[in-house]
């Protein structure tokens, strides 16, 4: 067992014992307790009434050469954000179980992720339909048993998978009674690309890249998810400057985005003075990543064991400079929306979700805590060596307004976390000389190892908070210190569901409102 | 309101005076990739294959020992001028990189010393290693690859509108498209929109690999769309499947080539994902409408 492999509580409680990890840590598989499934849905269920969330859950196929593992084996991951840890648990299932969806709603989509994958029947599942339609022998994209409301004013609206404007693909269903929806189907699937399948046997030099594109505009949280499971499992530890870099990184991502949200709800309400503004100003942050790393996503910025590119003196006073002066642009061009009472209006009460709902869905990121939901990795389960996370911000009222509310906020404290990164991190540190610190990492001819030997028969988790919430991945190595299986789960996968529920009993007028408040990714979902 | 009319007059005009002036692009933007043959060992005759090793996307083959570079594979990561110990391949901030030809994609080892400016004159630096060691570039010597004019560049030229479809694009490069029509670029002041339907097109912009799942949706797409148009391939995916090219080892059967292997292409614009001045650049040359003035 390596160095890395650090179980930090075995404990022992009437569930039998308990694997607890924290965010970036790596264990061994066998440390994996594989409760009896009655045990493992109770286990869940306990832990999810008490505050945890399932941030993934999926199936290892058995090993045929060994007979110690049943046909597929379901792995559970828990963010515990309390107490800051990740707990992993595992049943032995044949070709059928009883479903967890009915007692767990928030697993729903992942059982039929495991169905789709692997063949097993979560039966009772109330909604087994396709995920992703990725099954050669299952039915074509877009060939789903539709949900549908009979009467005779009942009308149904189809939606893509082409949309009108600039975007990606997916179907959306609408039922409707005149203008009211009285139930959205969503059905994805478009942009399945078979990225696991690709990793799988991995890593190599085409992992990273690959995880890049997992949904481009969210390039960088998805590349550190998946450096540091790969550090974890290679027991290869990331740089310290690399890390604060790659904070740096995260947060110019996150104010991209966030930016781009808040011009993009002014335009659909006809508030064009902000859409304006925050278009170019948009284009302003990506430009701040371009600055650091030469791509406006920050393409191949982060690499295993830190960053290509580590920005001197003069380019951390540039960053600061351009910081300080978008920062100001977006700030006017944010104030122009909340003085207006007419825009106030129309954000008021639209897509509304409750608290309940929400977290019986498992929403993450800006979604969940616009329902008053204080779920933000960055403070709940915070790497080693960044300093203190941005203050959590959440809003109460669950509607756009509120996710609107929440994205403004957060534009305020990210910006305030990149000051301070570049003023008492970044901008300083380089000066001391090169031993102080570990370099970031790698000039030219520097470049890590993209395909390092893992340590076999492990798994390993990572939590980053990316501008949508939550990036949970897992890795799993075999005993060929290959990988074995992994499981990528973007923040839309969560959050595609509080969609479908925000519209409910709303206007169909309002559905596009509706979509840009959430502004999930259908790449992220379909892989 | 009144709030509006000064946030209006503190924030000004922000439009880029491209194509009449020249981009300002960071130091560190990867662009056009060259080969210098004195320098590259593969040219030389030896079996060296740094470059190529280091490659995730496989955009690096060989023609006899010399290294070809297929700008239409690569995702411009840098990772291969990194791995060449001799600095022979370098990437350059040049952002001309579209073409009408899939063949004028690749890069292969020639003369790059003619293309250098003297110092302190060049309008495309050096970004891998860094302009150090090598320089800038001469914006008369370097010519981009070319464009053929779509109809001849005379009937579209005052019109032109573009239906986008996104065949599993990981959104980068839709992005980077979108941000054409905000106020820094204004597309439509070239007379140059995005329109809803295909019915209005006069050319498909495509973006992503266009795996399995999005096949029919793109071919039913261009079928709505009336001839003649033009279809235009966004990024190393749309080209050419990108990362998840044919070869690229998927099992699944979710490989994917392209836009290419499904429709024929007009315009190839590279990158991962093609930096707006990039996609600007082949969309005002593509309509015969761009000449480079750099004010001298």
């Amino acid at each position: 067992m390596g160095e890395n492999m650090t179980t930090l509580e075995t404990q022992t409680s009437a569930a039998g014992n308990t694997l607890f990890v924290r965010n970036g840590q790596a264990a061994a598989m066998a440390s994996v307790p594989v409760l009896s499934f009655g045990m493992f849905a109770h286990s869940l269920q306990t832990a999810l009434r008490d505050g945890a969330r399932l941030s993934a859950l999926f199936a290892l196929a058995g090993r045929p050469e060994t007979k110690d593992e049943a046909p597929c084996r379901l792995v559970a991951v828990l963010a515990l954000d309390a107490a800051g840890l990740v707990q992993i648990l595992a049943a032995d299932v044949e070709n059928a179980y009883p479903s967890l969806t009915p007692r767990i709603p928030q697993a729903h989509l992942f059982e039929r992720e495991i169905h789709e994958r692997c063949g097993i029947v979560p039966e009772g599942h109330p909604w087994l339909k396709p995920v992703r339609f990725s099954r050669l022998a299952g039915p074509d994209v877009g060939h789903a048993d539709f949900y549908r409301i009979d009467g005779d004013e009942v009308h149904e609206v189809a939606v893509g998978p082409i949309h009108a404007g600039i975007i990606e693909c997916g179907h959306f269903r609408f039922q409707c009674l005149g203008e009211l929806v009285m139930h959205l189907e969503i059905s994805l699937g478009y942009h399945h690309r078979g990225l696991e399948a690709h990793l799988v046997g991995g890593p190599d030099k085409r992992s990273l890249p690959l995880l890049e594109t997992l949904s481009g505009d969210a390039g960088i949280a998805h590349a550190w998810a998946w450096c540091s499971v790969i550090e974890a499992l290679s027991g290869r530890e990331a740089s310290p400057r690399g890390q604060l870099l790659r904070s740096l990184a995260l947060e110019l991502e996150r104010l991209a985005n966030h930016t781009g949200d808040m011009g993009a709800l002014s335009g659909d309400i006809g508030f064009l003075p902000t859409h304006a503004y925050c278009g170019r100003l948009r284009g302003d942050w990506l430009n701040m990543t371009a600055m650091l790393c030469g791509n406006r996503f920050g393409r191949s910025f982060l690499r295993l064991g830190g960053v290509t590119f580590d920005p001197d003196r003069a380019l951390s006073d540039q960053l600061k400079k351009r910081l300080h002066a978008t920062a100001r642009d977006v700030r006017g061009a944010l104030r122009a929306l909340w003085d207006s009472p007419s825009v106030m209006a129309r954000f008021t009460g639209i897509g509304k979700i409750s608290a309940e709902d929400a977290a019986a869905l498992g929403l993450v990121g800006p979604a969940a805590r616009a329902c008053g939901l204080e779920r933000d990795a960055r403070s709940s389960h915070p790497l080693d060596g960044l300093p203190a996370p941005p203050e959590l911000v959440s809003a109460p009222w669950g509607d756009v307004l509120a996710r609107a509310r929440v994205r403004e906020r957060e534009i305020q404290t990210s910006i305030a976390y990149c000051h301070r990164l570049l003023e008492d991190f970044i901008g300083t540190d380089r000066e001391d000389g090169a031993d102080d610190h570990p370099q970031a990492l790698s000039a030219p001819g520097q470049m890590a190892d993209p395909a390092p030997v893992l340590t076999p028969d492990s798994i390993a988790v990572s939590l980053v908070e990316a501008w949508r919430g939550e990036v949970c991945h897992v890795a799993v190595t075999g005993t060929n210190g290959r990988l074995r299986a992994v499981s990528l789960v973007d923040p839309s996968f969560h959050n595609w569901a509080g969609l479908a529920m925000a519209l409910r009993n709303g206007q169909i007028s309002d559905f596009p409102l509706c979509n840009k408040s959430f502004n999930l990714s259908y790449c992220g979902h379909d892989q | 309101m009144l709030n509006i009319f000064l946030e209006r007059l503190r924030q000004k005009k922000r439009t880029v005076p491209y194509p009449k002036a020249l981009p300002q692009l960071p130091p560190r933007f990867r662009g056009r990739p060259l080969i210098n043959a004195r320098r590259c060992d593969g040219a030389q005759g030896t079996n060296c294959r740094d470059c190529a090793d280091a490659c995730p996307a496989g955009a690096i083959a060989f023609d006899d020992r010399s290294p070809v570079l297929d700008t239409g594979l690569c995702t411009f990561c840098g990772a291969c001028a990194t791995a060449c110990k001799r600095q022979a391949l370098f990437f350059t901030t040049d952002w001309r990189l579209a073409s009408s030809s899939r063949d004028a994609l690749l890069v292969r080892p020639g003369n790059t010393k003619e293309l250098f400016a003297p110092k302190g004159a060049g309008f495309a630096a050096v970004s891998l290693p860094g302009p150090e060691p090598l320089g800038s570039l001469d914006l008369k010597a370097v010519t981009p690859p070319p464009i053929r004019p779509f109809a001849g560049g005379g009937a579209f030229r005052r019109s032109f509108r573009l239906r986008q479809v996104s065949a599993a694009g990981c959104g980068a490069c839709e992005a980077d498209l979108n941000v054409l029509s905000t106020v820094v670029f204004d597309l439509a002041r070239f007379g140059i929109d995005f329109v809803a339907s295909p019915r209005h097109a006069d050319a498909l912009v495509i973006t992503g690999p266009a795996p399995r799942n999005m096949k029919q949706a793109l071919l039913i797409c261009d079928e709505a769309t009336p001839k003649p148009r033009a279809v235009i391939a966004v990024g190393a995916c749309a080209i050419s499947g990108g990362l998840f090219h044919e070869k690229s080892g998927a099992t699944d059967g979710q490989e994917a080539d392209g836009a290419s292997a499904l429709l024929p292409v007009d315009l190839y614009i590279p990158g991962c994902p093609p930096h707006p001045y990039t996609n600007l650049d082949g969309l005002l040359r593509f309509l015969g409408l761009s000449v480079q003035r750099p004010s001298e």
